[in-house]
């Protein structure tokens, strides 16, 4: 099976790519043995594969983080969960189909999962709205997380949008207060939250699911206050400066576990989660097993108050 | 004692000199939406407020701090905290000293205690003037620990918001001011102890969707523009012109988002009522008004 190599520093992959596949079509036209030359080539691609992947520069794992065949949360929820039940709606104004949630299985233990949902094609990305979620939306995520809460079941939210959404409709029915209202109930939910950024941590409309007794991220996710290309309208008047504010961004799991405000990185096989999803999927599973079975342990009113000292520790100033 | 130089220059008495025959040019003001001229005395006298339309004006940090609080009551609290740069990000170190020289502040958002009709207060006022008002680690560590000394002292607290929304130049750490303040403040839920937010031109981003939307009690000025998502990106992503009065104070009254729209001139008043109300205190009975 050919993978499609999208991405503009993935060109070498895609030329190595298509000299395979040129090889097998002339071998199979000609009936010549030509595995050999295959697998050399594919071992080259492999190392160049692994090098490429390695050395992912901050906008490039952007790109890797937003990729189209990136494992999104129904992905996991059908690869890594079982016995799901997608459960719908705010009860106030409708579903918002850019949120997916509800109750799962998690090593068999009853686990509430709740997170963004991107589309893989474009009707189902207009439904999806691109993973970028309505008031109604969060509103949806709360009242599971308080169902959860009152079930006495760990929370596990997955973190993929570019962010809330920024349109008329959301304006008119308060996004503002619901990230706020999810953000300040998320600290003091009394029961254990474990928050993954499995693509793109959009700003407040990430955040607003991502109040969580430990943070993890993917090793290619991003986790960031403004997109890089917002950043770069806004401090150089021209998005094509992305590269820079992905860099001055400091947005990569490295830089925040540099910078205190994640716990702990899922590596990803080399390639990138879309590379191989099962894999993807296998580390997810394990460090969701992990993280849930040591908060199990700890009593709910100490996870609340560890919750509560962990986000007043973060910050970087001087008190002269 | 950490009483503010500013404090004091800002008590001058608010009363017109004497009218001189003379009146320098740059003793007049107009008002930019409806071009109304006056003496410039007469708009701050209305708290800059214009006396012909009621546009609400830019009104300073030092100023809301003097109207919502007893005269001499201030104290200011954490006015040490200084941000440090992070991420090493481009300018910032540089754009923090300019605004600091530029407002005489440390950062976006004076704390502090005081008193207001003769109670205990604890009062944040954002600076717009700092970097747009911006949330990085100082404003988030004010707010938090502002909003955990109310929890424990019992004092209420009410919060003047301004804000572009998170400062960018912080990344993900001004992100996380949001978690900060908002887990700060829900101690204070959990206490039931008072907070009321006020919402000022403009309040954005990541500061109205964290603390300034988690009032018990919501208020707001007069056409001040508020929201999640600013106007510019809006137009962008729907690709159309926003109607008129598009995420003002009166719309988000109207769609059911905040408490009401209190003119300037009556900040002062409802606060105090408000706090009274949750307090659960009686109100002091007055004497009988005299028929006008
Ligand atoms: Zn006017």
């Amino acid at each position: 099976m050919a993978i499609a190599y999208a991405l503009d520093f993935e060109k070498p992959l895609a030329e190595l790519e298509r000299q395979i596949e040129e090889l097998r079509r002339i071998g199979d036209e000609r009936g010549i043995d030509v595995n050999g030359e295959i697998g050399t080539l594919e071992d080259k691609l492999a190392i160049r594969r692994g090098e490429i992947y390695r050395s992912l520069t901050p906008m490039q794992r952007v790109q890797v983080a937003r990729h189209p065949r990136r494992p999104y949360t129904l992905d996991y929820l059908s690869s890594i969960f079982t016995d799901f039940i997608e459960l719908h709606g705010d009860r106030l104004f409708r579903d918002d189909p850019a949120i997916v949630g509800g109750w799962a299985r998690l090593n068999r233990q009853s686990v509430m999962v709740i997170g963004h949902q991107k589309g893989r094609d474009t009707k189902e990305n207009i439904k999806r709205n691109f993973g970028m979620a309505h008031p109604e939306g969060y509103r949806k995520a709360l009242r599971l997380m308080q169902a959860a809460t009152r079930f006495h079941a760990p929370i596990i939210t997955l973190i993929d949008t570019p962010g809330a959404y920024p349109g008329l409709g959301a304006e008119e029915r308060g996004q503002s207060e619901a990230l706020a209202r999810n953000i300040l109930e998320m600290s003091a939910l009394a029961t254990p939250i474990v928050s993954v950024v499995i693509g793109e941590g959009g700003s407040g409309g990430a955040l607003a699911l991502g109040v969580a007794d430990r943070v993890l991220m993917f090793e290619n996710s991003v986790y960031s206050v403004i997109s890089p290309e917002g950043c770069a309208t806004i401090l150089w008047k021209d998005a094509t400066q992305r590269e820079r504010a992905a860099d001055a961004l400091k947005l990569t799991a490295d830089d925040l576990i540099r910078l205190g405000l994640v716990d702990e990185i899922i590596p990803e096989p080399l390639g990138g989660a879309h590379f191989d999803p099962d894999a993807a999927g296998e580390f997810l599973r394990a460090a969701l097993i992990k993280t849930v079975n040591e908060l199990n342990k700890v009593r709910p009113e100490k996870l609340v108050r560890r919750r509560h000292d962990k986000y007043a520790a973060m910050g970087s100033y001087a008190d002269a | 004692m950490a009483v503010m130089a500013w404090f004091k220059k800002e008590r001058k008495p608010r009363t017109a000199p004497r009218e001189r025959l003379e009146i320098p040019a740059d003793a007049w003001e107009k008002c930019e939406s409806c071009g109304h001229v006056d003496i410039r005395e007469k708009f701050q006298k209305a708290l800059n407020v214009c006396p012909e339309c009621n546009t609400h004006k830019r009104f300073s940090a030092e100023e809301y701090v003097e109207l919502l609080t007893d005269e001499g009551s201030w104290r200011e609290l954490y006015a040490d905290l200084k941000s440090g740069d992070p991420l090493h990000f481009e300018h910032y170190a540089d754009r923090l000293i300019a605004a600091q020289k530029k407002t005489g502040a440390s950062d976006a958002i004076y704390t502090g205690i005081a008193k207001l009709d003769a109670r205990p207060l604890h009062l944040g006022v954002m600076n717009f003037r700092f970097m747009g008002g911006s949330m990085g680690s100082v404003v988030g560590e004010k707010i938090a620990r502002l909003a955990r000394r109310s929890a424990d002292k019992r004092i209420p607290m009410v919060i003047v918001c301004t804000s572009g929304g998170a400062r960018m130049q912080e990344g993900a750490l001004s992100l996380m001011q949001m978690a900060k303040t908002s887990s700060a403040i829900s101690l204070m839920k959990q206490a039931a102890v008072p907070y009321i937010s006020i919402l000022t031109d403009p309040t954005t981003g990541g500061v109205s969707a964290s603390f300034a939307m988690q009032g018990d009690v919501i208020l707001a000025e007069p056409g001040a523009v508020i929201g999640f998502a600013g106007q510019r990106v809006i137009k962008q992503t729907i690709g159309q012109d926003l109607p008129e009065g598009f995420q003002t104070a009166e719309f988000l009254l109207e769609k059911g988002q905040i408490d009401d729209v209190v003119p300037r001139a009556s900040l002062r008043e409802t606060t105090s009522r408000l706090l009274q109300h949750m307090r659960g205190a009686k109100i002091k009975t007055t004497a009988p008004e005299a028929a006008a």
